[in-house]
């Protein structure tokens, strides 16, 4: 019977070819909306480590006290204070922690006649790169002796590996940063998580991943600029890189990484302790304050989902919603119109169950053409994001198995509940009246 | 027009009047919030920001070779440098003036701060400081801009002292926007008064107020957005910032030359790819994502629209359809082809007029949901009775094609018996 109710349905939505074509339309408009938004909202919205970043942590430590919070909801800074960050580094009470916080130096070529260009990338510490994984090409790390020695060492992304060396192995080779030499330690594969996790303080979307990262030691040594954020109560009393150093302001991002919930308790304890030893020391005048956020916590507490792609989704689903109406109103319209078909179906003993088939193929036929509609035009949408959302929000929206899948199977499942109610309306055709008004 | 037969024409197909009053209290209440949205965003692109825009060129760079030590011979000799190149610059033929600043209105980075009138704030109350854009230039950098002075003056050559990253301020005069010094001073003029920066204990004189002065930063809910300070003070360790005024008609032979005649004053030095942008680009960049927004929610109103109107006229033909029968009876017994298209379009009135009544209080739901979420502000009550005029117009434009057919209908359907 199934190949007889898909003839049935072709010839019934043949027989109307514009409703038909509304439908079909209704229904790919209605699902490219939400694909495209979706597509958007998915690549924005990811975990950017899923298999680890329950394990990562942000520590925040309140430096700033109560009556200075109260406009933040009593929430201490987003990033520490430099002296705090180097006594939770000094500590070492993590598997792994990495104090950083964003460079943005200059690189003078090795030919001559090159003009100089800056290049950004973070200070961090060698257990950065095991704790948010990553990915080496060639080399490594450098190593903690290096951390501890100041060393000009440096681990280079992939791009500046190719501007610079060609994209060969280039550890052991030197660059200029800053006026000094660096021996390359490492080179990064393409890596560009999104949102840039281990630092959303300055920043969450990016086109390109970032190009070097320098020992944290070795670029306070040699004054390299902070490239991100600071927040002050009070500007720092003494001039230059110094003055923030030893002030209360928050500018450096820090990253922990702990495998088990005894250790997450015992960092948590350890937190504590510190804030109250620094209360002891007068340093603060309230008791401690501390927050420990898992990476989705963080995440989420930072807001790094932009708003404009949640209410462009939302907004999206509304016209889905909209459309499933429109389409039920035009199917039930369709199937009634047949209550007389109907009728002398059932009189002549169909089941209802026969009707409800054969009306439901009709439905999934509509639901099939506009979920192939629907695929083309969320390719057009996801290629046409790039016109109405900026550049590091677009570049993420692409098209892939899923998205596809998922298009087809929403604008099915869609109308086939926009056709149960229509359905259920043919199939309780009341026979005996649709023959005598015949 | 009697009004009863029709609702009792309506009770026959109840399921259908549901789903489209239904579907137009949903197109109310989306479009009503995206339109809302749509001007919201306009109104924020739109604003202008106080300085003379057009032909204003924007160049960033950093020198390679200079000191970046926070000592007096490092900021002597970035001085210096900056001087060399600002004679570049004003040199090159198209160029009007040069200047340097320490950032544009809308160029994102800078520094903010506060504003009070007693030397010491306290951060937890509010209302004791005012929160505020600053920028650092000199009197060339106030009239390249174009800023429009409305009292007082521009600073004095010698009033100009040099900053360093991070330290306090130490100019013992400023000048401010209009909208800062109206908060500041609510009653009275602000030429001449004296404010404290930052909390700190050195009174600063208010020597100037410019009409308007939009501060760099974009964001959403900046609530400071036209709460600007201008301090006469050259910033930058390292790196400069130089608006440029090209002379009418020479701003893109200016955009193009500057980069190179940069790099001939002194090749080590960082320039890239958008260290040089008109303001219009700097512009364009900063609202990116409110216009973008704007067009979406444009694209999203089309289509529903589009998809409601076509939702009315295809169940309406159904129903013309339907009752041919009785059409033809009505038309038999008397009824004018008037009659008949007045019967629909009154049908179509009512079903849109109980969608509209539900459109409201979904559209008030709606914005709420968005206002709690999403800093959007109260929908203006106004949007609901245009909201619900154009879709009553939406209605009755969709009605009208079946209606004149329903018209059509020859008074001898009646007697066929199929």
């Amino acid at each position: 019977m199934f190949g007889y109710y898909l003839q049935l349905g072709l010839r019934s939505l043949k027989r109307n070819r514009a409703l038909t074509a509304l439908m079909v339309m209704t229904i790919a408009f209605g699902v490219a909306a939400s694909m495209t938004t979706w597509s958007v909202f998915r690549s924005v919205s990811g975990d950017p480590i899923p298999w680890k970043s329950s394990s990562l942590f942000v520590p925040q430590i309140d430096n700033w006290g109560p009556s200075r919070n109260q406009t933040n909801g009593g929430e201490p800074p987003q990033a520490l204070a430099y002296m705090d960050a180097v006594n939770l580094m000094r500590a070492h009470r993590a598997r792994y922690q990495s104090a950083m916080y964003p460079v943005s130096p200059l690189i003078v070529p090795a030919r001559t006649g090159g003009h100089p260009f800056s290049e950004a990338g973070h200070a961090v510490f060698s257990e950065f790169f095991p704790m948010v994984d990553a990915p080496f090409k060639y080399g490594s790390a450098w190593s903690a002796a290096d951390d501890a020695k100041r060393a000009r060492v440096v681990v280079i992304g992939s791009r500046l590996n190719d501007k610079l060396f060609g994209g060969g192995d280039s550890v052991g080779k030197t660059i200029h940063i800053g006026g000094t030499d660096y021996r390359v330690t490492g080179v990064l594969k393409p890596w560009n998580p999104q949102p840039r996790f281990y630092d959303v303080v300055n920043g969450s979307y990016h086109v390109h991943g970032e190009a070097l990262f320098v020992p944290f030691n070795t670029a306070i040594d040699v004054g390299m600029r902070r490239n991100g954020n600071m927040n002050c109560y009070t500007p720092p009393t003494e001039p230059g890189m110094q003055g923030e150093e030893q002030s209360e302001c928050s500018w450096v991002a820090f990253m922990v990484e702990l495998d088990s919930s005894s250790q997450v308790a015992a960092y948590k304890r350890f937190l504590d302790g510190y804030a109250r030893q620094q209360q002891q020391a007068g340093r603060f005048t309230w008791s401690p304050n501390n927050r420990l956020r898992d990476l989705p916590q963080w995440l989420t507490y930072m807001h790094v989902v932009p708003p404009n792609t949640r209410i462009a989704l939302l907004v999206a689903l509304g016209l889905l919603l909209v459309c499933l109406v429109n389409t039920t109103g035009l199917l039930l319209a369709k199937f009634m119109r047949r209550s007389g078909e109907i009728g002398v179906r059932r009189a002549l003993g169909a089941p209802r169950r026969e009707i409800y088939m054969q009306y439901l193929i009709e439905a999934a036929m509509v639901g099939v053409a506009g979920g192939v509609l629907g695929l083309a035009l969320t390719s057009l949408g996801v290629v046409g994001v790039g016109l109405v959302m900026p550049a590091n929000i677009a570049s993420l929206a692409h098209i892939n198995v899923s998205l596809l899948a998922l298009t087809v199977l929403v604008s099915i499942v869609a109308t086939a509940l926009a056709g149960l109610y229509p359905t259920f309306r043919a199939a309780h055709v009341n026979p005996a009246w649709q023959l005598r008004s015949n | 027009m009697h009004v009863p037969p029709i609702l009792a024409a309506l009770r026959k197909h109840k399921s259908g009047v549901v789903l489209i009053s239904l579907q137009i209290a949903l197109t109310l209440a989306i479009v009503c919030n995206a339109i809302f949205i749509i001007a919201n965003r306009i109104e924020r692109v739109s604003r202008p920001t106080g300085i003379v825009e057009n032909n204003l060129v924007l160049a960033t760079q950093q020198w390679a070779d200079a000191p970046t030590g926070s000592d007096q011979a490092s900021i002597d000799k970035n001085a210096s440098l900056r001087q060399r190149d600002l004679a570049v610059l004003r040199g090159l033929p198209g160029v009007a003036s040069a200047a340097a600043v320490s950032t544009v209105p809308l160029g994102g980075n800078g520094w903010n701060g506060a504003v009070s009138r007693k030397p010491h704030i306290s951060i937890a109350d509010r209302s004791s400081y005012q929160m505020v854009g600053f920028y650092f230039m000199g009197p060339p950098g106030v009239s390249t801009l174009g800023v429009k002075l409305i009292a007082g003056r521009n600073f004095k050559p010698d009033e100009v002292t040099r900053l360093t990253q991070g330290r306090p301020a130490a100019s013992p005069v400023i000048i401010i926007s209009r909208h800062l010094a109206h908060r500041l001073f609510p009653h009275g003029h602000a030429l001449g008064q004296t404010v404290y920066l930052n909390g700190k204990p050195k009174p600063i004189t208010i020597i100037g107020v410019v009409e308007r002065l939009q501060t760099m930063n974009v964001g959403f809910s900046n609530n400071f957005a036209f709460d600007s300070v201008i301090v006469p003070q050259i910033t930058g360790i390292g790196y400069s910032v130089y608006a440029i005024r090209a002379k009418p008609g020479r701003m893109a032979a200016v955009m193009h030359e500057i980069r190179p005649a940069l790099y001939k004053a002194d090749p080590m030095r960082v320039m890239d790819d958008d260290s040089v942008q008109s303001f219009a680009q700097i512009r364009h960049d900063a609202y990116e994502g409110d216009i973008g927004m704007a067009i979406l929610m444009g694209v999203i109103c089309l289509i529903l629209i589009a998809i409601t109107a076509a939702g009315i006229v295809g169940l309406t033909s159904f129903w013309v359809g339907q009752r041919r029968k009785q059409i033809g009876i009505r038309r038999a017994i008397g009824a004018t082809r008037g009659d008949i298209l007045r019967h629909f379009q009154t049908e179509n009135f009512l079903i849109v007029g109980a969608g509209i009544v539900l459109g409201l209080l979904l559209a008030f739901a709606l914005n709420i949901l968005l206002m709690r979420h999403y800093e959007l502000p109260r929908l203006p009550l106004s949007y609901l009775p245009i909201g619900a005029l154009a879709l009553w117009v939406l209605g009755q434009a969709a009605v009208l094609g079946p209606a004149l057919r329903a018209a059509a209908v020859p008074p001898v359907v009646a007697t066929r018996s199929v």
